[in-house]
């Protein structure tokens, strides 16, 4: 059997990672997401405590090699809590989204500082609690300032979930590695993965940078001189 | 004359940075549809004055009323207060992220709970007082700074004050700029607003303010009707200072 009617073969079962791996990222960067944003809130606008735990969470999931963050939820945290039966899938997802979170409330709350000073006091002034200034006035801004650095999260998380790997989860690499165990040929294998995985950065950042254009203000934010 | 005809009292208002005391006991009442004009070097707290009266800079000491309700020592009622209490910045704070109508509505919305249509109808028909319907879709960034500042005291406006705060509301302006905007705020004198208004338009102060009041070190020095501190050999100050820079009491 020549190479290429290998490639062939393979290649439906090598694209059913696609879809784990998108999982992941999916999964990991709305958590990133949904933590993130509420640090950086809190990082700027909250009292000293939660400054510091916020300061304690990032310095933690940014201190540490992915795959020992794995490991250490994988065979440790998790089943500690009495959540031993989580799936690989799930372990992988929440723990590449704990880690994005703390670069993501990295990004938030550099753009949440980057907005300038007047447009809280003026939103305040009208009567607004800072609740609703930052809500109304301030996320508005923030987010997109933030976008082009936010954009760099896919990619990150992109080629950090090929680390899930290492505990089982069924993406695309770990199809990759079982395929060239089935046929023992390997590079034309993890050549096709690694297509795979740069067509999917070229597609997720194409819409991100749509996104970027669409959500783009005359004379505001990354545009703007 | 009893406290109701004020819509403003402000009493012994102090203020200090550290060390610096930047309000020295400032007190002074606001009468409806009045227009005081605050004057002086920089740096003599005229601003601050402003701001300790919406509470965005809390006083050390003093207390302010508004409609007879304390503001100072408010608490949580501050917004309801500020509602009440307009403030024009010298640097406009437009909500860079949206359209003129959407800066003018979105206190409106968010704040008064209004409905879309109605506070889109208020919000174009403050613009329209400030001749800037036809701007209504355009962002700050595409506004000059007079068209700027005109939207921002429509955004004032559609909150219905009891009166507003101008805080040297067009030293960020060239000359043809400053003209457009006192415009609009001779026009809302007019009508009967009642305006706190600190400038160094003396023009303006001459031919709008019912008293100024020239502030000097963190206390009002002298104050008085334009005529009278103008024209009148006993006040001094004013007239040294305006003399400095100028020598004439504006157009």
């Amino acid at each position: 059997m020549d190479v290429l009617s290998i490639l062939i073969d393979w290649f439906p079962y090598l694209l059913s990672g696609v879809a784990v791996t998108l999982g992941l990222v999916f999964a990991a960067l709305g958590l990133g997401f949904l933590l993130g944003l509420p640090m950086a809130i809190g990082q700027v606008y909250g009292s000293r405590p939660v400054r510091s735990l916020v300061g304690v969470y990032v310095w933690f999931f940014r201190g540490l090699p992915i795959l020992v963050l794995l490991f250490l939820f994988w065979f440790g945290i998790f089943p500690g809590l009495g959540l031993g039966d989580l799936s690989a899938f799930v372990v992988g997802a929440v723990v590449l989204g704990l880690r994005g979170a703390a670069y993501q409330s990295q990004i938030f709350r550099g753009a949440i500082q980057s907005v300038a000073e007047g447009q809280m006091i003026a939103a305040r002034s009208l009567g607004m609690s800072r609740l609703t200034a930052i809500r109304s006035v301030i996320l508005p801004q923030a987010m997109r300032i933030a976008l082009p650095g936010w954009s760099n999260e896919y990619p990150n998380i992109l080629t950090d979930s090929a680390v899930c790997y290492a505990i089982g989860v069924a993406e695309l690499l770990t199809l990759a590695s079982r395929i060239v165990a089935q046929t023992n040929v390997m590079m034309p294998i993890y050549l096709a993965t690694a297509g795979i995985f740069i067509i999917m950065n070229y597609g997720g950042l194409k819409v991100l940078h749509g996104l970027e254009k669409r959500v783009a203000i005359p004379g505001f934010g990354a545009g703007a001189v | 004359m009893n406290d109701n005809d004020y819509v403003l009292r402000v009493e012994d208002i102090h203020k200090s940075f550290g060390d610096m005391e930047v309000l020295r006991g400032i007190s002074f009442d606001v009468q409806r549809g009045e227009t005081k004009v605050f004057i002086g070097p920089s740096g003599t707290g005229k601003s601050t004055l402003l701001r300790c009266i919406n509470q965005l800079t809390l006083p050390d000491r003093g207390r302010i009323w508004l409609d007879g309700e304390e503001v100072t020592n408010s608490g949580a009622r501050i917004n309801y207060f500020r509602q009440k209490i307009g403030m024009v910045f010298q640097n406009f704070y437009l909500f860079d992220h949206l359209t003129a109508v959407r800066n003018v509505e979105l206190a409106l919305l968010k704040v008064r709970g209004m409905g879309r249509a109605e506070a889109r109808e208020k919000a174009l028909t403050e613009l329209r007082q400030v001749g800037m319907e036809e701007w209504a879709d355009h962002y700050p960034a595409e506004l000059s700074g007079g068209q700027a500042q005109r939207v921002s005291i429509a955004r004032a406006l559609a909150m219905d004050p009891d009166v507003i705060l101008f805080d040297e509301p067009t030293s960020a302006l060239d000359p043809e700029l400053t003209r457009e905007v006192l415009e609009v705020m001779r026009r809302l004198a007019r009508q009967g607003m009642t305006m706190l208004v600190v400038t160094h338009e003396m023009g303006f102060a001459c031919s709008v303010a019912n008293e100024i009041l020239f502030m000097e070190n963190g206390v009002v020095a002298e104050r008085g009707a334009p005529d009278m501190l103008l024209h009148d050999p006993r006040f001094t100050r004013m007239k040294e200072f305006i003399g400095r820079f100028d020598g004439r009491p504006g157009d």
